[in-house]
């Protein structure tokens, strides 16, 4: 019999305020008079009166707080009696960290085992009184839960009264049948294999088991593999393949012929730009780990190694934010741990592409509209807070980030997360980025245990979301279980060398992590059933490729495996042996003796898939609209500007972002006086070196329909500008590319994937800033349906994120964007051209986006003028030149001088004149000309400050004033004056849900 | 007196353990961070400390609430050694998550609740020193330190508000100062009673502090720093080196050192 207990609280509740809070949000104003929290714990495992009592001394503080065992206790401090309960609670094997930490700590306080599967669920009670419907109580409840991971049941006080309350309700997974393995029969027609590819394998009863995202001749080739062997391939077999030759591990489009370019795009403009770039510097290449690991690593100072991967999270962040969000950087976090020998994460970036939360549009996955998408604000929301989970209880600081609205991306949205990792450069004499499986090595998976969940993500993320995308692939993490084996491996194991080799579990799970070690020495075999389960009756194929989070593999010798595996112990991390390296040259899966995978390692790891010959067809887009009345109110235009959400604040972001643990940060999210988010932020990661590093990050999706190449060098301009800015040094600047793209089958996308592509050599091997790691998504589609259930598709465009990282010698020069004192001198660095389309200007004059208006150009990288440009910036910085820096980017200079006299909470009074003679005022103000920083220098400087940089370069503007209002003149002529206040409370206009 | 032994607890989420031993060390004290399963196998172990910190962090997740699991793993193991520890001439600090603990534990008054707007919030706060005498605040009036956390509010009832109040247990107050007016923020982050930031035990050796002064080492740690630097430049001054965080840490070293 399992037994209910539950905490409510006899202060205040914040939460109850909250609660009051977002349901106006909702449209429901006043509806509800008065709400009550309890949260409520179901312990399945019956315990003694004596055992109770202690139990809630263990989880009660009194008097704050009151528990009791027993029915849910209804609230007494209302008015009047309850009207509604809502109770929401976890759906069967969705992960439940505070059900675990709470069954811990009852295992603590009575000082004995409870039963593999004695669990202790969460839930929460609402009791809401007010003049609400059912429909309203229903809308509510939906707000409190997402039904692919959690169920509400409503009652109304009759109801509860009638049925004395809310069931006890104990989500235990129950899976039917005997876990086996099944021969999957290839010899069918051409039809029913392509069928077997995209639905996946059909069980007994009919249904499918969701996608393989395997085309027919990637099938036809594996049936050709297994008739060579003379037999059927097992299930186990077929999805494995399925996980490791999926796009999403396997980068096929990237890899593959596209046009004439034979090598591929990635070999040729990437890997081909970081070999290039390498060359040149010869005796100065600071990259030492590229491409070939977890995450990419350039040389920090002579003991330590910094590394850099940037990850996206969208497909499961678009059916649970906020549990993709969380698994997303937590997933990142695991690859800085698992990188070379494990490297510590020291800090986290994000960015979310979504759409505007106030998009109300309502999407369906279905026809019937039984699956509807998450509203959008929603969607941020989740997304946020995911990140916010995963990060602030990692104890990693979350310096950068960004947020790009955009309502195509409103299907799926995009989530990047990335993680910074340091590490010694030699440990005892080891080399501690390289790394080997050795022969006879154990397989140790260490972590969180294998559920249903996770299952599929890897091919799921490589198909379009849509109505048979599975659930299954949706999870939540649980970054403590994963922070006490991040301290037992960075802390401790690494140090005493422990193992020879280790690896992330990510995509594919164990089915990539073991085939991609067993690379390292030729082979591998796994004893399937001795894999730790979260519940029983788990087919062996589900094993082998779920994606159950927390989880790395080693590779630890033999006579190593106790110290290893009493030291994961003591940290409270489950640690398994699961079987050995060999050298076999096959990857051998056994369940319970029998042999359920026996496949070559070569034809396994990606040699057997079939390449795909891949052509594109350029476009050229069509001038539609004429740009306007150039006569404006400019003071009207830059204030709508600064409310935009692509301009405004995210403050909500940074702040609810713990960037200064570790004792790391330099200059911080938000700058200056008036908290202006910052481009670029420095952190000083060894307390006992000078050095800072640097991070930025670059992108612009709003060209890339009209000028993929140019979008792609825009990306990267933007990245290493801004890094620079804040004092990040040109010659010792790495990046990494993630490119999310829609609809990749598409030659049209291609062609632009191959543009953009092409702009990435160009630009990278000229500013000399090497890719050292990358990752694509490459099927940012949503097919589905609208509120009429008519067909919709919605791509989000294509995007390239570029992550910057830098090292600079002596952080206390690094830069902020705000103005420090009146008097200073303001220049603009860097030519302005009329290159207004795309703009957040004329996207919000002329309310389309993405449209070429007649004459009017992309932003062009002039890539030989910006970098001697920004070296020249980089020496004045190291003099100490440089008061303030911004780099303009979105918004144009306008947004720019905004941004930095709001910051300092001082005025400029400029002239534009001095930029150009020949543009237009709104040109100058609005165009995204890249290749621009904006400046402020002391009067007393100026004349070193000139005669370092070129005079081409430079434009002198005018003057920081503490005046308190934004002037802004064109030829003498004023064309806006702008009180800093107003300019204040517009930028910090909140688009961010709570 | 010589040089004080300094025990940082680790383990279970904690995360602050490295840059708070990096702060004892910085104050002329290194400090070891141990595991606290290595304490509950070796309860000995802390006879030989005289200054024990439980850092900042999530431990457990804030699971259960803020500090509980943590404080009930002490509670079971260690709450004897802890005690005879704490009647021994020593100090002991806990700094958010840590505070959080010791409160859970009755080492220190009060409750930690979540922040009025319950959102975790990561921003700087100006503390007041309202008991000189501590023997952790000696030295400091006002200071600015970083907040990080969801749940610092403090709270105690009004007749215990009073006896902390006669005992002189509230030694930190946030205070309107030089950050908040910098940016123009409320003094008080998160809605704690009488802007109480950190207390101490009846005797007051043992200290809890929400904000983080092992974030506030240096000087580039300050959030306004850029605009002090660019300030003294202007006057030919030299930027400072520490920021004003370090001296909590001094002062629990020179406690014994005399």
């Amino acid at each position: 019999m399992s037994t209910r207990f539950s905490i409510s609280l006899n202060v205040s509740d914040v939460r109850a305020k909250k609660f009051l809070r977002d349901t106006e949000a909702l449209g429901l104003t006043g509806a509800v008079t008065d709400v009550s929290l309890v949260d409520v714990y179901t312990l399945e495992p019956d315990f003694s009166k004596d055992e109770q009592k202690k139990i809630e001394e263990a989880f009660v503080s009194a008097p704050v707080q009151s528990g009791v065992f027993g029915d849910i206790p209804e609230p007494d401090s209302f008015a009047e009696e309850f009207n509604w309960a809502i109770l929401v609670g976890y759906l069967p094997g969705v992960t439940d960290t505070i059900g675990r930490t709470a069954k811990k700590t009852i295992e603590d306080t009575l000082d004995k085992k409870l039963g593999e599967h004695e669990d202790v669920f969460t839930a929460q009670a609402y009791f809401l009184s007010g003049k609400l419907k059912q429909e309203d109580v229903e809308t509510i409840a939906y707000s409190l839960h997402n039904p692919l991971i959690q169920y509400a049941r409503i009652r109304s006080a009759k109801e509860y009264k009638k049925e004395n309350g809310f069931p006890i309700i104990t989500p235990n997974v129950q899976l039917e049948g005997n876990p086996h393995v099944d021969d999957v029969n290839l010899w069918v027609s051409d039809e029913e294999l392509e069928q077997l590819g995209t639905l996946g394998i059909q069980n007994a009863d009919g249904s499918r088991r969701g996608p393989l995202a395997l085309d027919l001749d990637a099938m036809k080739v594996i049936r050709t593999y297994f008739y060579g062997k003379r037999r059927h391939p097992t299930d186990v077999e077929i999805e494995a393949l399925a996980q490791t030759w999926s796009e999403h591990c396997n980068h096929s489009i990237f890899s593959d012929p596209i046009d004439d370019i034979y090598e591929g795009i990635y070999r040729r403009y990437i890997k081909g730009a970081t070999k290039e770039i390498r060359k040149q510097k010869g005796e100065d290449d600071f990259c030492v780990s590229v491409f070939t690991d977890n995450a990419g690593a350039i040389s920090f100072d002579d003991k330590y190694l910094i590394t850099h991967k940037a990850e996206t999270h969208n497909s499961p962040s678009a059916l649970d934010p906020y549990g993709g969000a969380m698994t997303g950087i937590v997933g990142v976090n695991r690859d800085a741990l698992g990188f070379g020998l494990g490297a510590k994460p020291i800090m986290n970036t994000y960015g979310y592409c979504v759409a505007d939360p106030k998009n109300s549009q309502k999407l369906y996955r279905d026809k019937a509209k039984t699956q509807p998408l998450l509203p959008a604000a929603r969607i941020l929301s989740g997304i946020i807070h995911g990140v916010n989970g995963g990060g602030n209880e990692s104890g990693i600081p979350t310096p950068q980030g960004f947020v790009t609205f955009d309502d195509r991306f409103r299907g799926k949205p995009l989530v990047f997360v990335g993680t910074v990792g340091l590490m010694p450069r030699m440990v005892a004499g080891r080399v501690m980025h390289q790394k080997g499986a050795q022969r006879g090595d154990y397989i140790v998976v260490t972590g969180g245990r294998v559920g249903m969940d996770g299952i599929h993500g890897a091919t799921f993320s490589s198909v379009e979301l849509d109505s048979a995308s599975p659930a299954t692939a949706v999870q939540i993490g649980d970054p403590i279980t994963q922070k006490k084996m991040s301290d037992a491996i960075v802390k401790e194991a690494r140090n005493k060398g422990l193992y020879n080799s280790v690896t992330d579990n990510g995509a594919g799970g164990i089915s990539c992590s073991v085939a991609e070690m067993a690379r390292e020495c030729g082979g591998c075999r796994v004893e399937l059933e001795t894999v730790p389960l979260k519940y029983e009756g788990l087919a062996p194929w589900q094993i082998w490729i779920s994606e159950s989070q927390e989880r790395m593999t080693f590779a630890v010798p033999k006579e190593k495996w106790e110290e290893f595996k009493a030291l994961m112990e003591r940290h409270d991390v489950e640690v398994t042996h699961i079987g050995k390296f060999t050298d076999s040259g096959k990857c051998v899966v056994r369940y319970n003796g029998e042999v359920v995978m026996n496949v070559d390692m070569d034809f396994l790891l990606h040699d057997g898939r079939p390449i795909a010959f891949q052509q594109t067809r350029s476009y050229e887009p069509i001038p539609s609209l004429s740009r306007g009345t150039k006569k404006l109110d400019f003071e009207k235009v830059l204030l709508d500007l600064l409310k935009r959400p692509n301009i405004a604040s995210f403050k909500a972001i940074s702040q609810q972002y713990d960037h200064e643990v570790q004792a790391s940060s330099v200059t911080k999210p938000l700058q200056g006086k008036g908290q202006v988010n910052a481009h670029a932020t420095v952190s000083r990661p060894v307390l006992t070196s000078e050095k800072g590093v640097v991070l930025s990050q670059g992108l612009a999706p709003w060209f890339s329909e009209l000028d993929p190449y140019a979008m792609a060098a825009y990306s990267i301009d933007e990245a290493v500008r801004t890094a620079i800015t804040a004092g990040g040094n040109p010659d010792h600047l790495a990046i990494l590319d993630n490119f999310c793209w829609c609809s990749s089958k598409d030659p049209e996308r291609l062609w632009q994937l191959k543009e953009a592509a092409r702009a990435c050599y160009d630009t990278a091997v000229a500013y000399g800033t090497p890719y050292i790691s990358g990752k694509d998504s490459m099927f940012n589609d949503f097919k589905g349906f609208d509120a009429k259930g008519a067909s919709v598709k919605i791509s989000a465009p294509p995007t390239l994120l570029i992550s910057a990282i830098s090292v600079m010698d002596d952080h206390t020069k690094a830069v902020t964007l705000d103005l420090k004192a009146a008097g200073d001198v303001l220049y603009v660095l860097g030519e302005t051209k009329n290159e207004l389309a795309g703009s957040e200007y004329l996207t919000m004059q002329t309310k389309q986006a993405h449209v070429l208006h007649d004459g009017e150009k992309v932003p062009q990288v002039d890539t030989d003028t910006n970098k001697k440009m920004y070296e020249v910036f980089a020496l004045a910085l190291d003099q100490e030149l440089i008061q303030s820096g911004i780099a303009i980017t979105r918004g144009g200079l306008a947004v720019a001088l905004a941004k930095t006299a709001i910051a300092g909470g001082l005025g400029v009074n400029v002239d534009v004149a001095e930029v150009s003679k020949k543009l237009d005022t709104d040109e100058i103000l609005f165009s995204e000309s890249a290749g621009r920083i904006l400046v402020s220098v002391r009067a007393e400087d100026i004349d070193a400050f000139e005669e370092l940089v070129d005079s081409s370069d430079r434009f002198r503007i005018g003057e920081v004033t503490d005046d308190e209002v934004i002037t802004i003149n064109d030829a003498k002529e004023e064309v806006a004056s702008l009180p800093l206040e107003k300019a204040f409370d517009a930028y910090h206009t909140n688009h961010i849900p709570s | 007196m010589s040089t004080p032994n300094v025990i940082v607890l680790s383990g279970h989420g904690l995360n602050c353990e490295e840059e708070t031993a990096y702060a004892f060390e910085l104050a002329g004290c290194p400090a070891d961070i141990v595991h606290i399963q290595d304490i509950v196998d070796d309860p000995n172990l802390l006879e030989q400390y005289q200054i024990l910190t439980v850092p900042g962090g999530f431990s457990f997740g804030d699971h259960t609430g803020s500090g509980r699991a943590y404080a009930n793993t002490l509670k079971n193991h260690l709450m004897d050694e802890l005690q005879n520890f704490a009647e021994r001439d020593t100090l002991m600090l806990g700094i958010c998550n840590g505070f959080q603990i010791l409160t859970r534990l009755g080492l220190l008054p009060g409750t930690l609740l979540p922040n009025e707007n319950p959102i975790y919030l990561d921003r700087w706060v100006d503390v007041r020193v309202e008991e000189p005498e501590s023997p952790w605040l000696g030295g400091l009036e006002t200071f600015s330190v970083p907040i990080a956390h969801g749940e610092g509010r403090f709270h105690v009832d009004e007749r215990e508000l009073e006896t902390l109040k006669d005992n002189n247990q509230i030694v930190c107050t946030y205070t309107d100062g030089e950050t908040s007016e910098f940016f123009n923020q409320s003094a008080n982050p998160n809605g704690s009673v009488e802007n109480i930031a950190g207390v101490t035990s009846h005797d007051g050796r043992v200290f809890g502090l929400m904000p983080h002064p092992e974030r506030a080492l240096f000087f580039p740690q300050l959030p306004h720093w850029t605009k002090l630097k660019s300030d003294l430049m202007r006057d030919d001054k030299p930027l400072p080196e520490f920021g004003p965080g370090l001296q909590i840490f001094k002062n629990a070293v020179t406690y014994y050192e005399g």
